[in-house]
């Protein structure tokens, strides 16, 4: 056994050949989280130029064809190749087979076709830039989006190839939940993580092909002018629009969902303490996914659309809210008579809870008929979108990339930085984006280049909040690849957290993932039952909730306990 | 509310404008509440029970029932309440009176065209009564556009081939601004306009003098900015400068050229893509052939003074 | 399982799995959901088709005149054989009989072909009246009793667009199974299977139904209605 602790998935075979053809889910989800990061810088970089040019009206760094291409390409980066495949494909495809005690996902080598699906899918929607101007914003609307040069082409297939490697991963993580569990884990023993990426696997594999059938007619109408959505050769534009939503609502549980989960794991394990409700949150997850099919109207209503759909579609808008609630309400009472420990990954949960929280209320705000009428396309809705999606999927994914960096590199980060560049976020972001809620209430249109002279003032703010933001997601970048070089060795369990992927594997795993099968005896955050764990190694040398891998999990205790 | 509005939204100029800003506000508020209150909790709990000793373990807390169940029936309140509030204002906006006096819309890249019951038409001035309901029907020429004011809390998609409408009622005499709200090319973000909120008998007036005839440059000089020319030819370059271009000779992308007279002129608005300048792309939309020709004439006239 | 160099484990289990049987029925989980998605994919389709014809359906009541529904027909049947067939290979498979398991899995290929060709005659009687999907539609000529300048009417060609959207993407799952079923007989030939390994053989069979049911919807949608 001594041997083999020196053997891990980094180091067993170092050849660039045993990356590019890895079954071995954790290098795969490695490998996402790279790609996803770069495409993450790209999409950043964009919006920095963005804000930029919106720092004045008019004319600033560039032209309105120029800037209407760079909203898009932001847009179609940030959503398809970073949001979507960001936490389940990556932090996901590491973590799951880990906390299910699995040797891998059921497929492994479908899930390596995925990844490379998912870089071709990415390749051919940015060789749309060689290929020319493509404008329109990330929702294609017809007949705009088919009167544009051919670049479309080139992203919608592209959306398509990479629609495909979201539904493969979505079906392998679905068998991996059902038939990869190892003994004693049932489903409510199950990590809330695990619950929320099979909740978003669910999502994946039933919305995603219709964007698929989508982009197929919208390419071959480009080509043969088959008259489904163009109007002038006796198509509906509205359709189409149906069908762009009936998939990109649902989308966007596919990246909100998994940042439950994360949020979930934080809050459990740095209150050290069970999450409270924890099967009205699992299935919360699952009420979600199943209402998010019900609701995609609420983008359309000043489209068109009948009057009594949009009622409809209204009403559901605000069920969604309350299975949201359900979750956030219980990731607040988990803290109460918790044992509250400020580490960077719960500094990002606690901002997670702040930012997403003004999104979803916003999103219920703008689910109101009367007040979407005016609030539609307007920074209101910029706002709302990224309040959720930065600042509630990235915010999470940051705190998880925090929490599990010691797993995946086996060093830590230096958390005074880690503490100071989450404190930054929060501010740029808010600094960012709360203006724009006040300026698209105040009438600012969105995808405008130009603007009125009277919205001047919180489009300052807006882009001197981006550069605060950009300056501390750039330190996070610099201080994470130090850590690389010279950062502590980290021990298999820094947070004494009670899910198999710190308790039974090495601080960096094995190619194996355990030496031994694990088999679980209590739920992922029953810290009073595993006790011990907090009293056998003296506090401060952080090694405390050290475990030996490969050896069972406690048994319960049954003594009595005391507050 | 004074000129400005109130902090959050603009100034409400028409009938249902109040009733969306009592259900904005109301949302509002009461989000605020809840989230402050979470937020709240959060932060108390986050100081009352932070960990003071490495070893410590804390005893499970088991969440009664009643609280999960609270959790999701005060919301569900809620949310009916809201629901059918939002239901009633929308109805409202849905709904024109049908002794609503009909404007025809049109808009097409990148301007919004007015055609009044007499046959007037003006370019991205609409000119409406105070205190009558005004009912737009509007459709798009090329792609979707939408038309959306403000200050009136009113906003419709304008689609090819299809009617949509929208109405209002303005309460009080003043200009407000239009802006096309759904993504449709180049100069989006300039397809402006505005509504003329004006007494009635002033209305009347300016329909009635509509028809008086300018010399054909003025109305060129007009139009120039009301259809929006002057955005690519002269704020941006987007589009070739125009001074001096009559009677010089023009290089086109086919390596021909040609003497920029009249005819050249009139093709070049009415039909962008037949001859092309050197160095710019198809990207004049093709759009101006509905102008009338008095509008053309009028056009070609005030270029050849420039 | 304590180690994956267990002693004497079949040589198709993969060492992530604990045992056939959970490969098995992972295999099988994952090509349900996969045919759930494909069923998605046509779903899409057939949503378009249901929205134009609530529209328009005097025009497509009528364009659909065109379409030889004995051709249709007798394809359907050809299809609902093939399915048998693939199912009897199944059959085999378990009762570990492979000479045949290979003749019946023979037999569908067959089907699957006599399928196409009827296809390419349908298709191509429709492009030599000028029957195109989209802008290229220019109906013309007299054929089999119906004079197709009567055709040339709006919303004519939508029908005819989503008649050979429909049908093409299912004759491209067609022809993609034709290729799955070859490589299956030919792994079956080489002796890779057996009653306790068939698998790859089930899911393929499987997949075939899939492809059988779509079209089963098609050929009244487009065909008789
Ligand atoms: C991660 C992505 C994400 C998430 C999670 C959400 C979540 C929600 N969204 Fe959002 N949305 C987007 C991404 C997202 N959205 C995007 C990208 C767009 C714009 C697309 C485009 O046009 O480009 C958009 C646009 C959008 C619109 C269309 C606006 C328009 O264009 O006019 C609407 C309208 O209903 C809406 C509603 C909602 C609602 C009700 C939720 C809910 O799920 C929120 C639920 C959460 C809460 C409610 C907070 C927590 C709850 C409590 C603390 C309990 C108490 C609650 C109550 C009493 C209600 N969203
Ligand atoms: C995931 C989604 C996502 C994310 C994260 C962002 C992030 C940002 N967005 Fe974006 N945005 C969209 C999705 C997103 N956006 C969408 C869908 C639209 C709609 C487009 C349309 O209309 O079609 C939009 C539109 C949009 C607009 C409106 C344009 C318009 O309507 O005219 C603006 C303007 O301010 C904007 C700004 C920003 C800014 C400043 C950020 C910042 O938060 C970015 C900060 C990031 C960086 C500065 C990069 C730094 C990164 C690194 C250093 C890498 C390190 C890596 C790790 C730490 C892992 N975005
Ligand atoms: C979106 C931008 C845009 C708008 C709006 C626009 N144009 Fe143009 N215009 C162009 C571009 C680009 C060219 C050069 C390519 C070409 O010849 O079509 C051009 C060319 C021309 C030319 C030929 C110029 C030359 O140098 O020979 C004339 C005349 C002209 N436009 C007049 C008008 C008038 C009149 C209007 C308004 C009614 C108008 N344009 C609106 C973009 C625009
Ligand atoms: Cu017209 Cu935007
Ligand atoms: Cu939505």
């Amino acid at each position: 056994m001594a041997q083999d602790e020196t053997i891990n998935y980094l180091n067993h075979d170092r050849s660039l050949k045993s990356w590019l053809l890895t079954k071995d889910h954790k290098r795969i989800g490695l490998m996402y989280l790279g790609a996803v990061s770069l495409a993450f810088l790209a999409g950043g970089i964009l919006a920095l130029l963005i804000r930029l040019e919106l720092l004045t009206p008019g004319e600033t760094i560039m032209g309105p064809d120029a800037y209407n291409q760079s909203f898009t390409i932001h847009a179609v980066l940030m959503v398809f190749v970073v949001l979507i495949p960001a936490i389940p494909a990556a932090l996901g495809n590491f973590f799951l087979p880990l906390q299910l005690g699995a040797r891998d996902v059921a497929f492994p080598r479908l899930n390596l076709f995925s990844f490379y699906l998912y870089l071709t899918g990415a390749v051919i929607v940015l060789s749309a830039l060689i290929v020319g101007r493509i404008d329109g914003g990330w929702t294609f609307y017809a007949p705009y989006s088919e009167r544009v040069g051919d670049s479309i082409l080139f992203v919608t297939t592209g959306v398509f190839v990479m629609g495909f490697s979201s539904i493969l991963t979505g079906l392998n993580f679905i068998v991996t939940v059902h038939k990869m569990r190892t003994p004693g884990l049932t489903w409510n023993r199950l990590p809330l993580f695990v619950w929320s990426i099979y909740s978003t696997a669910i999502v994946q594999v039933l919305a995603t092909p219709v964007i698929g059938i989508t982009m197929v007619l919208l390419f071959l109408e480009r080509f043969l002018s088959i008259g489904i959505f163009d109007p002038a050769l006796g198509g509906d534009p509205v359709l189409f629009q149906h069908f762009f939503w009936f998939y990109s609502h649902p989308a966007v549980y596919i990246m909100i969902l998994p940042a439950f989960g994360i949020i979930s794991e934080l809050i459990g394990t740095f209150s050290r303490h069970r999450v409270s409700g924890y099967t009205f949150v699992a299935l919360s997850s699952v009420a979600i996914a199943f209402l998010g099919f019900l609701v995609w109207g609420h983008h359309m209503f000043v489209s068109g659309q009948s009057a009594v759909s949009s009622v409809v579609f209204s009403l559901l808008t605000y069920l969604i809210g309350i299975p949201t609630g359900v979750k956030v309400l219980n990731w607040v009472t988990t803290m109460y008579r918790g044992s509250i420990s400020f580490k960077t990954p719960m500094i990002y949960a606690l901002i997670f809870l702040f930012t997403f929280s003004i999104g979803g209320f916003s999103g219920v705000m703008v689910g109101v008929l009367g007040i979407d009428i005016h609030l539609h396309d307007t920074y209101f809705i910029v706002a709302h979108f990224h309040y959720v999606m930065m600042g509630g999927t990235v915010i999470a994914m940051l705190g998880g990339i925090h929490y599990w960096w010691p797993k995946m590199t086996g060093r830590m980060y230096n958390e005074t930085l880690g503490k100071i560049a989450a404190i930054l976020v929060f501010i740029g972001f808010n600094l960012t984006f709360f203006p724009q809620f006040i300026m698209g209430s105040r009438g600012m249109p969105r995808r405008y280049y130009d603007y009125l002279p009277e919205f001047q003032f919180m489009h300052e703010l807006s882009t001197y909040g981006s550069w605060i933001l950009g300056a501390a997601l750039f330190m996070i970048l610099g201080y994470m690849m130090a850590s690389l070089i010279n950062g502590k060795k980290a021990p298999s369990n820094p947070w004494g957290a009670l899910t198999l992927e710190w308790t039974h594997a090495a601080a960096l795993p094995h190619p194996h993932n355990f030496l031994a099968t694990p088999i679980v005896v209590r739920g992922p955050y029953d810290y009073h039952l595993a006790r011990e764990m907090f009293e056998l190694v003296p506090s401060g040398d952080g090694q405390h909730g050290e475990v030996i891998p490969g050896v069972e999990a406690s048994e319960p205790d049954g003594r009595p306990e005391e507050a | 509310m004074g000129e400005n509005g109130s902090g959050w939204l603009p100034e409400a100029m028409s009938t249902v404008a109040a009733e969306v800003d009592a259900l904005f506000y109301f949302t509002l508020y009461t989000s605020t509440i809840i989230f402050v209150a979470v937020i709240g909790a959060m932060i108390y709990f986050g100081i009352r029970f932070r960990r003071r000793d490495e070893s410590e373990v804390p005893t499970p807390v088991h969440e009664p029932k009643w609280l999960e169940m609270t959790w999701i029936v005060v919301p569900t309140i809620l949310v009916m309440i809201v629901f059918t509030w939002g239901f009633k204002v929308f109805v409202k906006l849905h709904t024109a009176p049908p002794d609503s006096y009909e404007i025809t819309v049109r808009a097409a890249q990148w301007y919004w065209e007015f055609e009044y019951d007499n046959g007037v038409t003006s370019a991205n001035e609409l000119y409406v009564p105070v205190g009558k309901a005004i009912k737009l029907n509007m459709s798009a020429s090329d792609v979707l556009h939408s038309f959306f004011v403000p200050a009136f809390r009113i906003k419709m998609d304008v689609i090819p081939n299809r009617v949509t409408s929208v109405w209002f009622e303005a309460t009080d005499v003043g200009t407000y601004q239009v802006f096309c709200t759904e993504y449709c090319g180049t100069s989006h973000a300039a397809m402006l306009a505005t509504v003329h909120v004006v007494t009635d008998s002033e209305f009347r007036q300016w329909l009635a003098t509509q028809n008086q005839d300018l010399p054909p440059a003025e109305l060129g000089a007009q139009l120039f900015n009301q259809y929006t020319c002057n955005v690519c030819h002269v704020d941006t370059a987007v589009g070739p400068g125009l001074t001096g271009i009559f009677g010089s000779e023009r290089k086109l992308s086919d390596g021909t050229t040609v003497i920029a007279d009249e005819d050249y002129l009139l093709e070049s608005i009415v039909d962008p893509g037949a001859k092309l300048v050197e160095g710019y792309g198809l990207q004049m939309p093709a759009t101006f052939g509905s102008l009338t020709q008095k509008q053309l004439d009028g056009l070609i006239a005030y270029i050849k003074t420039l | 399982m304590t180690s994956h160099s267990a002693e004497g484990h079949p040589a198709h289990l993969e060492h992530h799995f604990v045992s056939s049987e959970q490969q098995f029925d992972a295999a099988k989980m994952g090509m349900w959901l996969f045919l759930v998605t494909e069923i998605l994919l046509f779903s899409g389709m057939f949503v378009t088709y249901t929205v134009f014809r609530s529209w328009h359906p005097e025009v497509f009541a009528h364009s659909a005149e065109l379409l030889d529904w004995r051709m249709g027909g007798i394809n359907t049947i050809v299809l609902l054989a093939s399915s048998f067939t693939v199912a009897l290979a199944v059959h085999f498979a378990q009762k570990d009989n492979m000479r045949l398991v290979i003749i019946n899995l023979m037999v569908t290929l067959v089907f699957a072909f006599l399928f196409l060709v009827i296809k390419y005659f349908e298709y191509t009687g429709k492009f030599a009246h000028g029957v195109f999907p989209g802008a290229a539609f220019d109906p013309h000529g007299v054929a089999g009793g119906h004079n197709y300048a009567d055709y040339n009417i709006p919303y004519a060609a939508q029908f005819f667009s989503i008649y050979f959207v429909m049908t093409g993407i299912h004759a491209f799952h067609v022809i993609v199974g034709i290729g799955v079923i070859a490589w299956i007989t030919l792994r079956v030939s080489r002796g890779e299977f057996s009653s306790a390994y068939y698998t790859p053989v089930e899911l393929t069979g499987l997949y075939w139904h899939l492809v059988d049911i779509i079209w089963i919807f098609l050929f009244p949608l487009l065909y008789l209605i």
